[in-house]
């Protein structure tokens, strides 16, 4: 194995990406935009604790950035031609996707490290340091693994990036609202709650509760395990998919 | 490579071909389209892997070494697969990047490229902006911007100006002469004759002749034509004599393709007499490379 190469294909991946699709539309309308109108449509004008549900918001701003990246560059380079001339680089499909997850994790990291900043001093954060020296740990997996995501929804693509937007849209929306944004996954029953389980967001949600002083289901220890878990499934997943579909829409 | 075999579906793209390369040499990959060129091109670049059948590169295997031998390469696609929301430098600096050269080096490297393919004063813009032989040019720069050991051109001049192919063309001859290895893929066959030493025929898959252009040319004495200008023009249908074997226009002039040159000549003088006409100019010609491809992959379509 030439690690070295590895390495360096990964990282220079990331950074084309960053050169190139944190400047797109689509990353801003879908990764800022849209969870700055959730925001607004479910907290603000509510007679709400803030500091409890700001773990959610959080945690959903963070979803919606890191996972805006992935799915727009893999159809982006099937369309503008560029993808063919990429898997002749000194390149694996292993890098491709390692590389568009850390640039798309690298964006959510910037981004949601603002929104915890600003967030923090409007509603006063009250967790002690010990609880608080969990938050970078939940930051950089949560990104990598919402990252990761976004890159396995784009893995099948075509070269439509507005077809995999709307996918993405799809599958992106429904776990908001059952991963305990809106409805602390301590207040939830039954199916409701099994379902929960399923969802990677959960876990982010029940971690950043932890590390913000807030109450937590599951545990900060088991989160950043399945938090793990996801992210290494979505990342062998995107791989094994993009090495079957790499040729679809050449 | 040998017996690389490669099936899309149903499909036979690329059945049992198998060729070698010598280092340094400029080699031509011919075929009518659906011949399976673009799909060994693929294949060797590694873009994908084949069904069955070994490339080596150097004596090594590229399915063992796959990331060390794309590291030794450089590709020129047949549309300028460049980044057009990035400027012509940053192209040149991201490619080399990749190939892993250093940041002194490689800012030398796109000034030096920038300068030799005539974009100095557009180093700085984004590509969305460039025709399609300045994209084709800022492509060509990426591709050999690490200087490769190995330089892969599909149609790399279709459908540019003269001055991009012109600078297209004399950027690879420097390459060649440096030492690299060339395989170029074309329908311009002329430009094939011109720059190969050997080249290859494919069709439906398969290899149907390998030589160099002259050794391929000299092996179809059949395909010999005579090549005449009236001072009037002249409908092909007029050469209806047994001698004759097709008759085709090229510009003013009508190439009588022919077994026997001789009896087209008496016959041609004939003619003169019986028509009135007056011969401008009578060549008699050998079979041209284009004459050899035609004949090899005749029913392809």
């Amino acid at each position: 194995m030439n690690y070295d190469l590895m390495l360096r294909g990964t990282l220079v991946t990331a950074k084309k990406d960053m050169m190139i699709y944190y400047r797109k539309a689509p990353v801003y309308i879908f990764g800022l935009i849209l969870p700055t109108f959730l925001f607004f449509a479910f907290f603000v004008g509510r007679d709400l604790d803030m500091q409890k549900y700001f773990p959610g918001f959080l945690a959903m701003s963070l979803f919606f950035t890191a996972s805006s990246v992935g799915p727009l560059i893999i159809p982006w380079e099937k369309q503008a031609g560029t993808f063919e001339r990429l898997l002749s680089l000194p390149l694996n499909i292993p890098m491709l996707i390692l590389g568009d997850s850390l640039a798309g994790a690298a964006f959510g990291l910037f981004i949601s490290t603002i929104i915890f900043a600003f967030g923090s001093l409007l509603v006063g954060i009250t967790a002690p340091i010990g609880l608080l020296i969990l938050l970078p740990f939940f930051f950089i997996i949560g990104n990598v693994c919402f990252a990761a995501m976004g890159v396995l929804l784009s893995s099948p693509a075509g070269k439509v990036p507005a077809n995999i937007m709307m996918l993405a849209a799809l599958v992106r929306f429904p776990l908001i609202f059952i991963s305990g944004v809106f409805v602390p996954l301590s207040e939830m029953t039954g199916a409701g709650q099994v379902v929960a389980y399923f969802s990677p967001l959960t876990y982010l949600v029940d971690g950043l509760n932890a590390a913000l002083g807030q109450e937590a289901v599951i545990g900060a220890g088991w989160d950043l395990l399945a938090l793990f878990l996801f992210t290494i499934i979505f990342l062998a997943g995107a791989s094994y998919v993009l090495k079957r579909k790499a040729m679809k829409g050449l | 490579m040998r017996e690389l075999r490669k099936t899309f579906g149903k499909v036979k793209a690329v059945d049992g071909v198998s060729f070698e390369i010598e280092k340094g040499e400029m080699f031509g990959l011919l075929g009518p389209n659906g011949a399976g060129k673009t799909t060994t091109i693929r294949m060797l670049t590694g873009i994908f892997d084949p069904d069955s059948g070994v490339i080596e590169v150097d004596g090594k295997d590229m399915a063992k070494h796959k990331l060390g031998s794309k590291a030794r390469m450089g590709i020129i696609p047949e549309i300028g697969n460049v980044y057009p929301d990035l400027t012509a430098r940053q192209n040149l600096e991201l490619f080399a990047q990749f190939y892993g050269i250093g940041k002194e080096e490689r800012k030398a490297r796109a000034d030096r490229m920038l300068g030799d393919l005539g974009l100095k004063d557009r180093a700085d813009d984004m590509l969305r902006g460039f025709s399609k032989g300045m994209k084709q040019r800022v492509s060509i720069g990426c591709a050999m911007v690490h200087e490769p050991d190995i330089l892969f051109l599909d149609e790399p001049t279709e459908g540019l100006d003269v001055q991009s192919r012109r600078l297209i063309v004399d950027k690879v001859k420097e390459l060649n002469a440096k030492g690299s290895t060339v395989l170029l893929t074309t329908h311009n066959i002329e430009e094939a004759r011109r720059l190969c030493q050997r080249v290859c025929i494919i069709n439906k898959g398969k290899v149907v002749a390998i030589d160099s252009p002259e050794r391929l040319r000299s092996t179809f004495t059949e395909v010999q034509s005579v090549e005449v200008s009236f001072d009037r023009k002249v409908g092909c249908d007029l050469f209806q004599e047994k001698c004759v074997a097709s008759a085709t226009e090229y510009g003013d002039k009508v190439r009588i393709y022919t077994n026997d040159p001789d009896a087209v000549i008496d016959y041609l003088v004939r003619l003169k007499h019986e028509r009135g006409l007056k011969i401008v100019s009578l060549q008699v010609l050998g079979p041209t490379l284009e004459d050899v491809f035609v004949k090899l992959t005749e029913g392809s379509r």
